[in-house]
């Protein structure tokens, strides 16, 4: 479903990706850890096109076609989705109108007719519950006065809502008190099945307890230095990251 | 007399006036003949304003006034045979009296007859034996200190006069179709009084619409507004003329005690000059005001709000919030004053004026003011000016939004602080389609 070869970017001119290799297959869940400042944000970044980010070698296959050349909505209506770290506050566009038109540009991208009102409705409360959203929050202004919580919860409504084949997930587990975490987990582990694929990316084993991966892979300066499964992050989480800087450092000595 | 030199219709003017009142004065009473010859000579002091003064330091008109002009009325009228297009001024769904002007001219044939009882609506030229006529005509408005409304004094012909009986609270908008239309240059001086008597309630719907496919035309307005004790007058100006479409439209008004003045200004593109000047007299206490606004500028065009709120009593309240706009070349002024004299303790006043750029070429002047002498007193004021968030066009898009519908849900957001307070859900929808009409497919955006 993705492939990433050996991708470089940079952002204002300091390089922050040096050859991200990664496949996804439909039905898998990978994990990309790492310690702060490895580029696994930046990672998602590119991938949904942020403006910012040049990317400056390699390329990326999203279902065979080239990912790197569609504009950010393009990415979207093929299938791709972002779950934000830090979802943006749009004081002004109601939640609801905003998942309205989402949903139907994407439909419309897709040769469907546009969705009628009652089953619009219909599919948001049946969404809604998946991530116990409470139904006022969806007809107030997109995230505006948003706990955290229910800035990720709406994250992962909007994921149920669009039903994309590649959803990343950036750091959505950070700063989630534990039934936060467990509700968004549930929502996620609901959505998985054979024809999607998640990456999800963290800094913490927490997440990974709640939705287990198939494979985990370590970012380091901008390169994955580790992959292996889920083992991997329990070691992660006892070792913490010293340990792979220090063996990352090591080889690149070596070399 | 001014220093005109630069403005040859100016003499055109001050030659003009006796005979233009020997032939359009005769049948007036003698009162309204003293306030046009006090306003004539108070004209011919002030002349059409320069850049030197304050108020129209950001705005120069007299660029717009270069061309030669008819103004006396007959050639107004006579002009206005030409196309009337009503459905510029259709709102999908509203329900409203209909009454349409055409250059100032009330037109029975195309208004709507049925008329609620309480309600007294005729052309100001017929309105000069009412009582509230001769009580309030030519005194809301002080026209020693401003050009455009003491050069519409002097010449004024047609408008509207519009009356409220006490304890009448009309059941629908009045919705005023101002279409003006020409085949020549025209300088059209309308000229409306509105008194809400005492718990009376109205809304006043005005929207201007211009055809002209040839020429230039210039409106002066001056409306002085009466809102007396307890009564509620919402006041909405819908301004969608064209190009060469010229307005200095002037509203004066005066409010009791426990009053409600609402206005809501929306100013779009179109037209080549829009210069609104509201100015609202809190003139005993317990009154509360909104002056709610919003503009959108584009092509080469130039929109100007110059509002004054002047709280004079104690515990009157005022709220203003405006918005604008500006695309491509246009250029937008905000001038938003508030006055609080010294025995007007327990004010509350508040005011806001926010600005979106959306090119780099387009220029907004926003200059709030407080005027304070009262020590007790609630009063803030904020200007802003910004671009569209960058992150929240990502985010839109990111969920599958194209760029274009993206920037008009943010642009609409941001017209939603004025919007939303509209108290009519038919034309709620129909400005927020005029905005989004309004916001160009391919723009390049201000980079931040």
């Amino acid at each position: 479903m993705l492939s990433i070869r050996n991708l470089h970017a940079e952002v204002e001119g300091k390089k922050i990706l040096k050859g991200i290799n990664l496949e996804v297959k439909a039905g898998e869940v990978h994990a990309i850890m790492g310690p702060n400042g490895s580029g696994k944000s930046s990672l998602s970044s590119v991938l949904a096109g942020r403006e910012s980010y040049d990317v400056t070698e390699g390329e990326v296959l999203f279902d065979g076609k080239d990912l790197l050349d569609m504009a950010p909505e393009v990415r979207a209506r093929e299938g791709l989705f972002l779950a934000f770290q830090y979802p943006v506050e749009i004081p002004g566009v109601s939640n609801i109108n905003f998942l309205r038109t989402a949903l139907n540009e994407i439909r419309e991208y897709r040769g469907m007719p546009q969705m009628e009102a009652k089953e619009f409705l219909k599919l948001t409360k049946e969404k809604q519950k998946l991530v116990e959203f409470e139904a006022k929050l969806v007809n107030r202004s997109l995230n505006e006065g948003f706990s955290g919580g229910e800035k990720k919860r709406n994250e992962i409504l909007q994921l149920a809502m669009l039903e994309p084949k590649l959803s990343i997930l950036d750091e959505t587990d950070s700063g989630l008190d534990i039934d936060a975490l467990r509700i968004v987990s549930n929502g996620v582990n609901e959505l998985r099945n054979a024809n999607n694929a998640f990456v999800l990316i963290t800094h913490y084993q927490r997440l990974l307890e709640y939705i287990v991966p198939d494979f985990v892979h370590v970012l380091y300066d901008g390169r994955i230095v580790k992959s292996g499964t889920k083992e991997l992050a329990l070691e992660l989480e006892e070792r913490g990251y010293d340990w792979i800087k220090e063996e990352f450092k090591t080889e690149e000595t070596a070399g | 007399m001014a220093n005109q030199v630069s403005v040859p219709l100016y003499l055109d003017l001050l030659n003009g006036f006796e005979g233009w009142l020997a032939m359009e004065g005769s049948e007036e009473n003698e009162s309204v003949l003293q306030l046009r010859q006090k306003a004539f000579e108070q004209f011919k002091q002030l002349g059409f304003p320069s850049r030197k003064v304050e108020d129209w330091k950001y705005t120069p008109v007299q660029p717009f006034l270069q061309e030669p002009f008819e103004f006396s009325p007959v050639a107004v009228q006579n002009a206005a045979h030409a196309a009337i297009n009503l459905e510029k001024a259709y709102i999908d769904g509203l329900e409203a009296y209909k009454i349409v002007l055409v250059n100032g001219k009330f037109q029975s044939a195309l208004s709507d007859n049925n008329l609620p009882a309480g309600v007294t609506i005729k052309p100001i030229l017929e309105a000069q034996e009412e009582p509230a006529f001769a009580q309030y005509f030519g005194k809301v408005v002080n026209t020693s200190k401003y050009h455009f409304p003491a050069l519409n004094t002097a010449f004024f012909s047609d408008g509207l006069f519009i009356e409220v009986a006490a304890n009448t609270v009309v059941d629908k908008p009045f919705y005023l179709v101002q279409i003006y239309t020409g085949n020549k240059n025209l300088f059209v001086q309308p000229r409306n009084l509105v008194v809400a008597n005492r718990s009376a309630g109205i809304t006043i719907i005005e929207s201007i619409v211009s055809e002209n496919p040839e020429s230039n035309l210039f409106v002066n307005t001056l409306t002085e507004v009466v809102v007396k004790e307890n009564a509620q007058v919402n006041h909405y100006l819908l301004q969608t003329a064209g190009k060469g479409f010229r307005q200095v439209n002037h509203t004066e008004v005066s409010q009791k005690r426990d009053s409600v003045y609402s206005n809501y200004t929306f100013s779009l593109p179109g037209a080549d000059l829009l210069r609104n000047n509201l100015h609202v007299n809190l003139d005993d206490e317990h009154t509360e005001s909104h002056l709610y606004g919003l503009y959108l500028v584009a092509d080469r065009q130039l929109t100007d709000n110059h509002s004054f709120v002047s709280h004079l009593h104690p515990n009157c309240q005022s709220n203003e919030v405006y918005k604008g706009v500006l695309l491509d070349k246009g250029t937008g002024v905000f001038n938003g004053k508030i006055f609080v004299e010294r025995d007007a303790q327990k004010t509350n006043a508040f005011q806001q004026n926010n600005n979106l750029l959306l090119s780099n070429t387009a220029t907004i002047n926003s200059k709030p003011q407080l005027e304070i002498y009262a020590d007790d007193v609630k009063c803030s004021h904020g200007s802003t000016v910004g671009q569209l968030s960058q992150e929240a066009m990502f985010y839109l898009k990111s969920r599958g939004i194209a760029e274009q519908t993206a920037r008009r849900l943010l642009v609409s957001a941001f017209a939603f602080d004025v919007t939303q307070n509209i108290q009519i859900p038919a034309l709620e929808e129909h400005i927020n389609n005029l905005i989004i009409q309004h916001i160009p497919a391919e723009q390049e955006l201000v980079k931040a």
